[in-house]
């Protein structure tokens, strides 16, 4: 190797490269002079045009944000507001000594060591004339005391901004969402110059989903600029256009009491108008103040709200996955009537277990000493397993899977605030995607009661309950109705799309499985009999109950012995009036024990409420 | 023997730092007029140039033939990540650049400004020179690659640099002007073909670049306020914090691409003129250290980045002072920003060591 190089050293090799350094030296030399003589002409030569040029380079364009708009209920409460707040703000520039105006402004009203650390922040980040807040959400009383101050402090104001605040904040706050301030993460989407002098940006629910229609549009005006940059005069100016009214479906009457029904327990309730899909309510406890969030929320109360076993900030009523448990068999016994695996009279015979030929496992029904012989109309009427149990085994997943995608189980509602989860609906591709397993047929008959891989959502289950209500016209649920020009008074109807129906048509199978969700109610040996007691209308209604834990072969479910939070979770679905359905809900009780005890007697408070506004009659 | 000098043992070329350091100084003063004084941001850049000049050093202790020994290998993984780029890389700005890795975001981009001058001089230096027709096409199509998959990105500035510094290698090496003049007659029929491919905003670039009045407050706006920048400034300049261009925000991109419209604005021509020499001060001693280099390979790697160095000011200065189109080419060790400020130190903590690690040779 060094014998090669010294060799190569001495050869013609070294005399041609530093020829070409010499060579290339000189193009350096010579394009570093042109580019000097280039700027030389710009600099000395033009200088004086240029000069002018930038004197009269005075005119500058200031953004103007727009006025967020208001998000109302459809019974005219207000959701979303704007409320003027006042922060004491510092120009670093015109003061003489910041450290001793902050001191001395602490002698007013009190300024905590974050509000400084914040400030200090701040001021490194901006221009030495920017007006940079100290405090902020000052009250009446601060506000009078330093306006009365206010000589003494040269570069102090007050200056007044909208804020956003949520009047009903934990009762709405997984439906509206909130705002809050506009991230690195937002910056990367959104147009810029469109949001030039807006601080906040929807972060969840409609605020989010809306956005577009709530923001509104920037305005402009063209200022002449001092020398130093400060404004002299206005030369134009193009008002913004306040961002529009956004009204829901939603009735708060109903979603309060929802709310109030819940009792602060874990769960989801939905309800839904059938004929539109407009949701009524939708309410996931607990909540939590979406007004945390707007400027901010402080580490500690996120950290606590994050760390909560109850998980508040999850939106349970479009986004928690449970197993439907029996409210699935309306669905499962309309398709075997469509699918011809069952007759409406054919009877099962129950003895409280189930078992797969050549195989000694028995799969239990909840009622021990079993139902007898049990028809369709019994079957859903006292939830009897069995039956369900040799339907599904009949069925087969392949078809089970098939029934339940027409009414949407296993896909997206398409609700408009953007979160939602697709729930599950398993079948034989999914399992083997999934797990790398094949189908097992006692995988088949637990689905038939709602168990096992099937998962579906809160809203998920309303949908569906409403395609009953229609026998069988889909719809999409959708929680804004309409937009609302506050200047021109202009309304838009919001398009809610299309889903058209199920491909189960034949309407006097769904006048039998109706007829049968509404003996659950008012039937003698309904299960949720106890809930329809005395109602002025009839409805309909399913009980479910969605295991958490599964239980032994031979052990016993008491419901005493074991601690809350392996209880199962209580469902219920229902729809009313019979005849004319106005509201469609399913509601789910985490932990709530059986379905007819906890969730039932809810539905029924709803509807009394909605129905005949509270009076149970 | 001769005994070694202060800047031997440390391998350390003095004039290089001295002059790194000047600009980086004159880089910190400009930055705080045309960030509108933020402390802030200074403090930031100020810390980059530490971790920076930290690496220049760190890596002039490395010998140059253990550099030599692993060019093959930097070169193909820096081939690999533009893969990935292409396939996983982030998005932002409307280009595909950045590759995440967990801790820290990159561009695999930078490492090519680096491993395609080193691995072309790996190369030529082990063939005959000039080198013979074959040796020149894999040299070529060394560069090629690179500098296609940093193209498609699309990063035209970056791609620009990294043919610039596997070309100068090619050039150094005593390529033969005939056919350097059959490539620039290529390279120019091509243009119409680049045209085509060319995403919209970089056509309006060039379109921009030929008549920027036409366009005067969309794409022409950054030109016309950089000339008007430029020449307000006068042979002495407004003064420092006192250029009204900057300070009113009437120029854009003034603290990273354009921060040389500020220096001008603010120091005027005479302070264009000092800048100048302290930019051709490190260029004629890197080109001193490959004039004297011991071998091929270090002759060729040196030339290689010196004039990479050299084409970031000419096209940075040729782009704010409207002779060139606007591609991204920061002005080294100036404008805001550490990426590419890392890859010079890198290649001049490389001079460093080809310079400082010198073997005995028998003479």
């Amino acid at each position: 190797m060094i014998d090669r190089i010294s060799i190569r050293n001495s050869s013609d090799e070294e005399q041609l490269i530093r020829r070409r350094m010499v060579w290339i030296a000189v193009v350096v030399i010579f394009l570093v002079i042109l580019l000097l003589s280039r700027i030389f002409y710009i600099q000395i030569v033009e200088n004086e045009h240029y000069t002018t040029l930038s004197q009269h380079n005075r005119v500058k364009v200031l953004p103007i944000p727009p006025i967020r708009g208001l998000i109302y209920s459809r019974d005219g409460v207000l959701l979303a507001d704007n409320y003027p707040s006042f922060s004491l703000e510092v120009i670093p520039e015109r003061t003489v000594d910041v450290d001793e105006t902050i001191f001395k402004l602490g002698n007013l009203v009190t300024i905590s060591d974050e509000d400084i650390k914040r400030f200090r922040k701040q001021l490194g980040k901006k221009r030495r004339f920017d007006s940079i807040p100290i405090k902020v959400n000052l009250n009446q009383k601060e506000v009078s005391v330093l306006s009365v101050n206010r000589h003494r402090f040269p570069g102090v104001d007050i200056v007044a901004r909208l804020n956003r605040y949520y009047p009903h904040g934990e009762e709405t706050v997984h439906v509206i969402g909130y705002v809050g301030r506009i991230d690195e993460q937002d910056l990367s989407r959104l147009d810029e110059s469109e949001y030039s002098g807006t601080t906040h940006i929807g972060k969840l629910g409609i605020e989010k989903s809306y956005e577009d229609i709530l923001h509104g549009k920037v305005g402009y005006q063209q200022v002449e600029v001092n020398a130093q940059g400060r404004v002299i005069r206005v030369l134009d100016k193009v008002p913004p256009e306040a961002g529009k009214n956004v009204n829901l479906t939603l009735d708060f009457s109903l979603q309060q009491a929802a709310v109030t029904a819940l009792e602060g327990r874990k769960g989801a309730i939905v309800a839904i108008q059938p004929g539109d899909g407009a949701v009524l309510a939708m309410v996931s406890s607990p909540g939590y103040d979406p007004n945390l969030f707007v400027n901010g929320i402080d580490s500690a109360s996120y950290q606590s709200l994050l760390r909560s076993p109850d998980i508040p900030l999850l939106n349970r009523a479009t986004l928690g996955k449970y197993p439907p448990g029996s409210t699935i068999k309306p669905f499962l016994g309309l398709a075997a009537l469509e699918m011809d695996i069952r007759h409406t009279h054919d009877k099962t015979w129950c003895p409280g277990w189930y078992s797969l030929k050549g195989s000694s496992h028995r799969y239990r029904d909840w009622k021990k000493q079993g139902h007898g012989h049990a028809d369709l109309n019994y079957a859903i009427m006292q939830s009897c397993d069995v039956y369900f149990y040799s339907l599904a085994h009949d069925m087969g997943i392949d078809r089970i899977h098939e029934a339940l995608a027409e009414f949407g189980f296993g896909a997206t509602t398409g609700i408009d605030i953007g979160s939602e989860s697709s729930g599950l609906n398993p079948s034989r591709d999914w399992k083997r995607g999934a797990t790398g397993q094949p189908w097992y047929p006692g995988e088949t008959l637990i689905s038939g009661i709602g168990q096992g891989y099937i998962l579906t959502t809160p809203l998920q289950l309303a949908s569906a309950t409403a395609v009953l209500a229609n026998h069988g016209k889909r719809i999409i649920p959708h929680l804004a109705s309409e937009y609302h020009d506050p200047i021109s008074g202009a309304s838009t109807r919001v398009n809610t799309g299309d889903k058209g129906h199920t491909k189960f048509r034949n309407s006097q199978y769904w006048n039998e499985i109706v007829t049968a969700m509404v003996d659950v109610v008012h039937g003698e040996r309904g299960t949720a009999r106890r809930s329809g007691l005395g109602a002025a209308y009839r409805f309909a209604g399913k009980t479910g109950t969605a295991q958490v834990i599964g239980i032994a072969q031979d052990a016993e479910y008491e419901e005493d012995d074991i601690s809350e939070e392996f209880k199962d979770h209580a469902w219920f679905i229902a729809f009313a009036p019979v005849e004319n359905p106005q509201i469609a809900l399913a509601i789910l009780v985490e932990n709530g024990g059986g379905g007819s005890r906890t969730a039932a007697p809810i539905a029924r408070t709803l509807f009394d409420h909605y129905l005949t506004g509270g009076d149970s009659g | 023997m001769e005994s070694k000098t202060l800047s031997t043992r440390l391998h350390v070329d003095f004039p290089i730092i001295l002059g790194i350091i000047v600009v980086c100084g004159i880089g910190l003063v400009i930055l705080y007029s045309a960030s509108n004084q933020q402390v802030d941001v200074v403090t930031r850049q100020a810390i980059r140039i530490g971790i920076a000049i930290i690496m220049m050093l760190l890596v002039a202790q490395v010998p140059a033939s253990s550099i030599r020994r692993w060019c093959p290998e930097l070169y193909v993984l820096g081939i690999l990540l533009l893969l990935l780029v292409i396939f996983f890389g982030d998005i932002g700005k409307g280009a595909q650049r950045w590759l995440d890795i967990g801790v820290i975001r990159f561009q695999p981009s930078e490492i090519m400004k680096l491993a395609v001058p080193m691995v072309v001089a790996w190369y030529l230096s082990q063939r005959d020179l000039p080198p013979r027709l074959t040796a020149l096409f894999v040299a070529i199509l060394i560069v090629a690659v690179p500098v296609g998959l940093i193209a498609i990105q699309p990063d035209l500035g970056t791609a620009l640099l990294v043919a610039a510094a596997g070309g100068a290698v090619v050039v150094v090496a005593g390529i033969r002007l005939k056919i350097l003049a059959a490539f620039a007659a290529l390279a120019a029929s091509c243009a119409p073909l680049l045209w085509y491919f060319m995403h919209d905003y970089q056509k309006r670039r060039v379109l921009t670049f030929m008549d920027p009045e036409q366009d005067p407050l969309g794409a022409g706006y950054h030109i016309i306020q950089s000339k008007i920048a430029i020449g307000s400034g006068g042979l002495y300049g407004k003064g420092w914090l006192n250029g009204t261009q900057s300070n009113l925000e009437f120029l854009p991109e003034r603290s990273t691409d354009f921060i040389f419209a500020v220096y001008c604005e603010e120091f005027g021509f005479m302070g264009v003129l000092f800048l100048v020499c302290v930019y051709l001060l490190i260029i004629f001693r890197g080109f001193y250290i490959a004039y004297n280099a011991q071998e091929i390979f270090g002759k060729l790697l040196a030339s290689g980045i010196v004039l990479t160095f050299f084409v970031y000011i000419i096209v940075n200065i040729g782009m704010v002072s409207g002779q060139l189109p606007v591609v991204g080419v920061p002005l080294p060790f100036i404008s805001l920003g550490g990426t590419s400020m890392v890859t010079l130190m890198i290649g001049f903590g490389i001079l460093m060591s080809i310079h400082t690690h010198r073997r005995l040779l028998s003479q």
